[in-house]
């Protein structure tokens, strides 16, 4: 691993050594990662490699049977989800799972919906809408009626809300067309560097993501087989033929 | 004034009361199938409960009948503390019996509802005896519209039943639209897991709708006995179905549906009463719950590629 910036800081996500499980199916073989406050880290890998029961274990949809997760020294990984927001973890998660039946500004106050801040909120709301003008088109429209590329940015948009220190972004690129893929990279780029926002980003397109991370992780069969700056992993012989898609 | 026109105008206020109490108990049936896809057979009998405890809170008292004066203040008085021991009840049944089955078969929390019912009615039965109980005739039923008619009924019942159930529906579509509560309550029902996402606490939201929907339901057996003058532990059992079956008629999970459906199955009662024979009415009201099912089983408001929720 080569020297980054954040060395010799303590992260803000700590990630030691967790296995999770769906029933008996041993997902996670003791996956260890750190993100450190203000970056953008990725984690590529294909199909079933982990990436998402890794943030799923994160944010306390799924626990870890054994390992530990700290937020800022804090043991995290045995809280019930819900709890997480209030610490400073909001998601957008796999699939989007935005609120169908509720407007596009219901869903995003229900991002906020921990937070009592009234006139705070409307103006977060404003900022989301600056970030992306379609859903300020769309506010009344249910989430439902989106188009999948305005539904991500729903699902960001919604995370966003709580204010996070750790943002979780899961596969946002996924279903897109190419143009709006551009789009929203851009966009996470602008959150981190805008609002400062630490992001741990889940993503099969791995040449995009790479190109704004700080940092990588390459997940495999549930373990990380590397980790590197992102223009390392890009460079990387074994990360360019197989993720990035390179023959020979 | 046309005999015939005069009974069926009745038949219609008729039909709009029985759509009043049966709107109540839907409510909370299609709230919870919404929120934990659970048809709560146990439902129903937080009617009966609601009809006999505001029967003993009345008892507890010197009450005159029909009620004159300060009393009259204590009919709201006590339908609130009638919403607060249903609503309650609800949650501590939500507690003990469906809970635990959380991640099990739809079927386990199913059977479980209704032995929970079951329970419910021997324990009623226990405690407030098996015949059919009478409730003082704290309302009046002189007719408002003597001089124009005397087969059609409007009286102080009427607007003691309309005037508690009209702006408990009112108040709850406005609760579960607007305030913050109701979407999130929304959000759980539409994406459980989502919404812990957002920091909602579900299992607090499927308190919360238990205590709303037993609440309902309570007040609404309280207004039934103070309306009907009777009732018996076992009645919760047909009212929970035909509330069933106006939930299903709606559209179940769908609130403004199951205001709907109770309308329909209270006029379609009403009618058959008149026209066909009350003791027809059952065989209608059944009937249309397995048309509905095998032709249009999301309801009448229900979306046809999804079942509407909450």
């Amino acid at each position: 691993m080569t020297d980054t910036p954040t060395q010799g800081k303590a992260p803000l996500l700590h990630v030691e050594d967790i296995h999770s499980y769906y029933g008996n199916i041993h997902a996670l073989h003791g996956i260890s990662l750190d993100v450190f406050e203000g970056e953008i880290v990725t984690l590529i890998g294909s199909n079933g490699a982990g990436k998402s029961t890794t943030i799923r274990t994160i944010s306390g949809i799924m626990h870890p049977r054994q390992g530990a997760i700290y937020l800022d020294g804090a043991p995290i990984h045995n809280l019930p989800a819900h709890t997480l927001v209030a610490h400073g973890i909001a998601q957008s998660p796999e699939g989007r799972r935005i609120f169908p039946r509720l407007s596009v500004i219901d869903n995003l106050q229900m991002g906020a919906f921990l937070r009592r801040d009234k006139a705070e909120i409307q103006r977060d709301i404003e900022n989301v809408y600056a970030l992306f003008p379609r859903l300020k088109e769309r506010h009344r429209q249910f989430a439902g009626t989106l188009s999948g590329g305005e539904q991500q940015m729903l699902a960001m948009g919604r995370a966003m809300m709580a204010r996070p220190r750790l943002l979780l972004l899961d596969e946002p690129s996924m279903g897109l067309a190419p143009v709006l893929v551009d789009q929203i990279f851009e966009i996470i780029k602008r959150i981190n560097t805008e609002q400062g926002t630490t992001i741990l980003l889940v993503e099969q397109n791995a040449l995009m993501a790479l190109e704004i991370a700080a940092r990588g992780y390459v997940l495999q069969s549930g373990s990380i087989v590397l980790s590197d700056t992102g223009a390392a992993l890009l460079e990387n012989d074994m990360v360019r033929k197989v993720y990035l898609g390179e023959v020979g | 004034m046309d005999p015939q026109l005069e009974a069926f105008l009745r038949q219609v206020l008729v039909g709009l009361s029985i759509g009043c109490y049966l709107a109540l108990i839907a409510l909370g049936y299609t709230m919870v199938y919404g929120i934990v896809e659970l048809i709560n057979f146990a439902h129903g009998d937080l009617f009966t409960f609601g009809f006999f405890i505001s029967l003993t809170i009345w008892g507890l008292f010197d009450v005159p009948t029909p009620l004159e004066g300060a009393w009259i203040l204590a009919l709201p008085a006590i339908a609130i503390v009638v919403i607060l021991l249903s609503g309650g009840l609800n949650v501590v049944i939500e507690r003990v019996a469906y809970r635990p089955l959380r991640g099990a078969s739809k079927l386990a929390p199913l059977i479980t509802a209704v032995g929970m019912s079951f329970m419910l009615e021997a324990i009623f039965a226990y405690i407030w005896g098996a015949n059919q109980i009478n409730y003082p005739r704290f309302i009046p039923t002189t007719n408002f519209l003597n001089d124009f008619s005397r087969i059609i009924r409007f009286t102080p019942r009427d607007i003691l039943l309309f005037g508690v159930t009209i702006p408990a529906m009112i108040g709850l579509t406005l609760f579960i639209d607007r305030t913050r509560l109701g979407k999130a309550m929304r959000a759980a029902a539409q994406d459980r897991e989502a919404a812990a996402m957002m920091g909602i606490n579900v299992n607090r939201i499927i308190a919360i709708t238990f205590f709303i929907g037993g609440g309902l339901a309570g007040v609404a057996g309280m207004v039934y006995g103070l309306y009907t003058g009777s009732g018996r532990f076992i009645m919760g059992f047909e009212f929970g179905l035909f509330a069933f079956t106006a939930a299903v008629l709606g559209g179940i999970g769908n609130i403004r549906g199951a205001v709907l459906g109770a309308f329909i199955i209270g006029m379609v009662q009403a009618m058959s009463d008149l026209y066909i024979g009350g003791e027809w009415s059952r065989v209608i009201i059944f009937s249309l719950l397995i048309l509905m099912l095998v032709f249009r089983p999301s309801g009448i408001l229900g979306s046809t590629t999804s079942v509407e929720k909450v």
